[in-house]
């Protein structure tokens, strides 16, 4: 019978939560690296034991610990991540000159082929690669010497890459966003990018519609369609159908199109999900109510799923690798909040039930379908 | 000589609350840590960042009642650190949640 194994990144440890398929009954193992930020844990879908998380802390700097069980035990691995040659500036906050320095890792995106393959997206934003299982890291640095990378600049939580895409379809093609620099596509396994943000459309920047610049969120992606891409942007959920040579804007009847989360349902490609968030400057769900948008549109119309979810005093945020999906059927859905709730839903949104309740702020959650 | 760590590191290396560690050669900053890494190298990164050397920002080494956090990484540890009859502490800032 199929399992489904949720890894949970929090402000103070990781959580491996796992139920069999009716997702009904769960357990619940952690905190792993109790008092660390784990800002992100993800399975390798050639080999679902294999695990990777990012560990890190202001005071210890930045760890990687590898699982080969499921996240039963771990160990840590290489934790050197040099860029390369001469890093050179990006822009500060006050749009003056600041060197790029390596903070943390933020994603880690495993190869869909080969376990010991796996992608780094880091603060100061950069992309890294390791094929030894992660003993070892090379910069993929045709990215930060695109041309622009002088001109990128931090969003309010660091100059993060935290989106890593790699086609299904197309080994040679990788899409990843930066935070505040935008979208980049690879079609040549990482040696040459460029920047995919045509029909974006950021007020807080000098040029709205600048070649870089703008303060993507996130970016999710149906496999079975890997040309069409769906961005939650710092403002507007946007879509591409020709991966990512242009965007239009899908945010139609959301109450807020602020918000962090975005994922696709795993059997529908044209059914997708958000979290509005109220604003940029309140971070929280608008009035007080927990409510998933669901659109099965491909965007512009939604509806508020809300059964089981507070729909009063309820004030958390859902941050941006903290919703994701199985690929049971009927599909389901879940989320982590920074008031240390993880939701999920066994019916593709139409109801909820908290896993757990009281965990410390969710970062990330990732799931992963297991026979 | 003897080296203390903070908790989470302690955990890290899987060690007690005090740990002893050969130094060959002048014992210094640079020394206990090259040693120290080498012996427990899941402590690489933790204590000076790896490609820079820089301690990192939120710890201190303290030792014989004094911080010689400043003190340059080749300048020789007091005699008592060397001798074991002191340990070398690295201790993390009381900050943060």
């Amino acid at each position: 019978m199929s399992k489904v194994r949720v890894l949970v990144g929090t402000r103070k440890g990781a959580f491996v939560l796992t139920s069999d398929g009716k997702r009904e009954k769960w357990d619940v193992r952690g905190p792993h690296f109790a008092g660390w930020e784990i800002y992100h844990l993800k399975g390798s879908p050639a080999d679902p034991n294999r695990l990777y998380a990012s560990q890190s802390s202001g005071w210890f700097g930045q760890l990687v610990q590898r699982s080969n069980d499921g996240g039963k035990t771990w160990e840590p691995v290489g934790n050197k991540f040099a860029y390369e040659g001469v890093p050179g500036t990006h822009q500060w906050y006050d749009g003056t000159p600041h060197p790029w320095e390596f903070k943390r890792v933020w994603h880690f995106e495993p190869s869909l082929t080969d376990p010991e393959t796996v992608y780094a997206g880091i603060e100061d934003a950069a992309l890294f690669r390791s094929t030894d299982g992660g003993q070892t890291w090379q910069e993929l640095s045709g990215l930060r010497g695109h041309g622009s990378g002088p001109k990128w600049q931090p969003g309010a939580g660091g100059m993060c890459l935290h989106t890593i895409i790699l086609d299904p379809g197309d080994p040679g093609r990788i899409f990843i966003a930066i935070s505040a620099a935008g979208a980049f596509r690879t079609d040549d396994g990482g040696k040459t990018w460029k920047p995919i943000n045509r029909g974006l459309h950021s007020q807080h920047i000098p040029d709205p519609t600048a070649e870089v610049g703008h303060c993507v969120h996130h970016i999710a992606m149906h496999r079975s369609r890997p040309g069409v891409l769906f961005m939650q942007k710092h403002w507007d959920v946007m879509r591409s159908d020709d991966a990512g040579d242009s965007w239009h804007e899908v945010s139609g009847n959301l109450p807020t199109d602020f918000g962090f989360a975005i994922d696709v349902h795993a059997h529908e490609p044209e059914t997708i999900y958000v979290v509005p968030i109220k604003s940029d400057s309140e971070h929280f769900v608008p009035d007080g109510k927990l409510r998933v948008f669901r659109s099965r549109t491909g965007g512009n119309e939604w509806e508020a799923l809300t059964k089981g979810l507070p729909q009063s005093n309820c004030y958390v945020n859902v941050l941006r690798d903290a919703m994701a999906v199985d690929s049971l059927d009927k599909c389901g859905v879940y989320f982590g909040t920074t008031g240390g709730q993880v939701y999920a839903s066994a019916d593709a949104g139409d109801s909820w039930t908290p896993i757990v309740r009281d965990l410390p702020a969710v970062l990330s959650v990732e799931v992963q379908t297991l026979e | 000589m003897r080296v203390i760590l903070p908790q989470h590191l302690r955990t890290l290396a899987q060690v007690g609350s005090e740990l002893q560690l050969e130094v060959d050669g002048p014992v210094t900053q640079r020394s206990v840590l090259d040693a120290l890494e080498a012996r427990y190298p899941m402590l690489r990164g933790t204590i000076r960042d790896q490609v820079t050397e820089q301690r990192r920002p939120f710890l201190r080494f303290f030792a014989c009642e004094e911080d010689l956090s400043h003190e340059p990484p080749d300048a020789a540890l007091p005699d008592a650190v060397a001798s074991g009859a002191e340990p070398f502490i690295v201790i993390g800032a009381i900050a943060g949640g």
